[in-house]
């Protein structure tokens, strides 16, 4: 196993850690601020990767269908809290659970009917398409790293707007006390479809983002939705820096535990067997991280609430 | 009698008609329907007791649900290949046992899920039995033994003692009884001191720990208790399908099992029944005319959040007496 291997394969978690802080940090905020359990959030994944896609392929531009994945998710974001969530905010979580879920099953059947069952693909653009040479010798893909680079970004930028902004002082002024912001003179109800909008404007980005990775397809982000609870679930529920290290610790974790655990059972037992059971146990790591960090903190790392 | 008890009994009446009726006009097919309403009811009562009754809202039953499954598909597999199944302990193809041996597994699973996620509660435990759901989701994905991705096929339906099971009415009678010993068992449990704290620790959890009771002892045996219920009907799923696949462990299958709930109405003995009855007719409806019936049945769902709380129950029998 070559150094170089291992870069490649850390950096690969950071990419993937990356992409879910750009979902968790849309849900940790929704719930944060709204008290909303919100199960269509890999919905507005899949919307963003699918209009990233068809605006790509249509125009021909991937920075186009980029644009496009932020407007279509946040749209569809405003339009589904002005419609269905803002009817939520004082329910139990079960309803929220399941009207979301209901949501899910209308997002997905409704992008099977306009896009149809077949996946589409997205190319990476030709100004990030190449590889970097990494110093140590491994090279690696200029995309994955531009990636890396938007999270970076898009954390920085989202602690400037929350610590710095009038905008985020009444995110957290809604987060403490919704009456009394409301008593203040805030319109709450405007500032909660824009927080959803972005919330959801995020998740678009991520969806686009990861569309150039993979194949871009209806049931694409449920996965990655279920990883972003298990973030949030580490990291505190309502804490943007607790989903960063959260999406961090789970982006390698995973990653390295896929490529280590099989090579580190190889040393005990028949290669073959190995392979199987380190799969296996790879697939559940993350899932064991999160009751380790459960068992010692039942609320997250970095709860919002003290 | 009060009027919920009537719509309860008159569900498990047309229940137990609707398959002689099909019988009767030579559709067999009818009958795999009312058996799947029945299997479907059965998961969802076992669901019943930890969400309705003790207001754990469990995302992540389809794990129960898919132990109870696999166990019928692996200890069915081994009878037929007559292979050991480990320790030189033979596999089985006798649905009493399959259903002893998989309850025993979903009951050892939910004790180590209730363990850690009872330590939480609210949205915490909604995200964190989904993700110990995922877990196992996964791990029966890439587990290759037993078919992997794939799942893997029982070849001969179990055998019940003194009934041809390939046939579908003695099929649909067992799984009709062992819904009704389901449904028996969720009502003595309700009216039961043990029942009563667990709705106490529902509705004031506080109270109920000031009175001298744990809550968390009370929720973790209320968890188990539901989720062997549910994995006898994943047992009684894989043999009316004759086969076991990851997506009986997926979390489609958890967000239905509580679709089912909350359209029948949450925490009512005739709930799971009426809520299972309404899904598959509806989707059988549905999908006779389009292809895209989830669409539409998300819409119904929608609906039914938004407008019509108390589900199926709630509309026919009125409000729960205990909110």
């Amino acid at each position: 196993m070559s150094t170089a291997l291992l870069i490649e394969q850390i950096l690969n978690g950071l990419q993937f850690g990356v992409m879910l802080f750009l979902m968790a940090a849309g849900l940790t905020l929704i719930f944060g601020v709204m008290g909303l359990i919100n199960l269509a959030h890999g919905s507005l994944f899949m919307v963003g990767a699918f209009a990233c896609a068809a605006v790509a392929a249509a125009t021909g531009s991937f920075w186009l269908g980029l644009v496009a994945s932020l407007a279509a998710a946040a749209a569809a974001g405003a339009v589904i809290e002005i419609l269905v969530i803002r009817r939520l905010y004082d329910r139990d979580h079960l309803d929220q659970v399941l009207a979301t879920f209901a949501l899910i099953l209308i997002f997905s059947e409704g992008t099977r009917w306009v896009f149809g069952s077949f996946p589409l693909y997205l190319d990476i653009p030709p100004l990030l398409s190449g590889a970097v040479r990494l110093p140590g010798g491994a090279s690696y893909p200029l995309y994955r790293l531009a990636v890396i680079g938007v999270g970076v970004a898009v954390a920085v930028g989202l602690y400037l707007l929350i610590s710095r902004t009038r905008l985020g002082m009444r995110i957290r002024a809604g987060e403490s006390d919704r009456e009394m912001i409301a008593a203040l003179g805030v319109d709450i109800r405007t500032l909660y479809t824009l927080v959803f909008a972005l919330g959801a404007a995020l998740a678009g980005l991520a969806g686009a983002l990861v569309g150039a990775l993979q194949s871009v397809q209806v049931g694409m982000g449920e996965p990655v939705l279920i990883l972003a609870f298990v973030v949030i679930v580490i990291g505190g529920i309502g804490s943007i820096k607790g989903a960063l290290i959260g999406s961090l610790l789970v982006g390698v974790t995973e990653t390295l535990g896929r490529f280590l655990l099989p090579r580190f059972f190889a040393v005990f037992i028949e290669p073959s067997d190995a392979a199987a059971i380190g799969a296996a146990i790879a697939s559940m790591l993350i899932y064991i991280v999160m009751a380790l960090v459960l068992a010692v903190r039942p609320q997250g790392l970095f709860s919002a609430n003290g | 009698m009060t009027r919920e008890a009537i719509v309860t009994a008159v569900l498990i009446a047309a229940l137990l008609a609707a398959p002689f009726a099909a019988q009767a006009i030579d559709e067999p097919f009818y009958i795999t329907l009312a058996t799947r309403i029945a299997i479907l009811a059965l998961a969802a009562t076992g669901l019943n007791i930890a969400l309705g009754l003790g207001g754990l809202v469990s995302f992540g039953h389809a794990a129960f649900f898919g132990i109870g499954g696999y166990a019928a598909g692996i200890l069915a597999t081994h009878a037929f290949n007559g292979e050991p199944l480990f320790l030189g302990l033979p596999g089985t193809n006798d649905m009493i046992v399959i259903w002893i041996v998989g309850a025993l597994a979903a009951g050892a699973a939910a004790s180590l899920i209730g363990l850690i996620s009872l330590r939480t509660s609210g949205v915490y435990f909604i995200m964190i039995t989904l993700a110990f759901a995922q877990m196992v989701y996964y791990f029966a994905i890439s587990w290759p033994a037993y078919g992997g991705e794939d799942g893997l096929s029982i070849y001969v339906r179990n055998a019940f003692p003194g009934a041809n099971t390939l046939a579908p009415m003695p099929f649909f009678l067992i799984c009709f009884g062992v819904l009704c010993t389901g449904l028996a068992a969720f009502r003595s449990l309700m009216n039961s001191r043990f029942g009563a704290a667990l709705q106490a620790g529902r509705q004031n959890e506080v109270r109920l720990a000031a009175v001298g009771i744990a809550p968390f002892t009370i929720r973790l045996a209320a968890f188990v208790i539901s989720a062997m219920l549910t994995a006898v009907a994943g047992a009684l799923f894989a043999d009316l399908n004759r086969f076991v696949s990851p997506s009986m462990l997926s979390w489609h299958m958890s967000g239905e099992l509580i679709v089912l709930i909350i359209l029948g109405g949450v925490g009512r003995l005739g709930g799971p029944l009426a809520g299972a009855a309404l899904f598959v007719l509806f989707e059988f409806a549905l999908g006779g005319i389009t292809e895209r019936w989830q669409l539409f049945l998300g819409l119904v769902l929608l609906g039914v959040v938004l407008f019509a709380r108390g589900g199926v129950m709630g509309l026919l029998a009125g409000r729960a007496r205990h909110g």
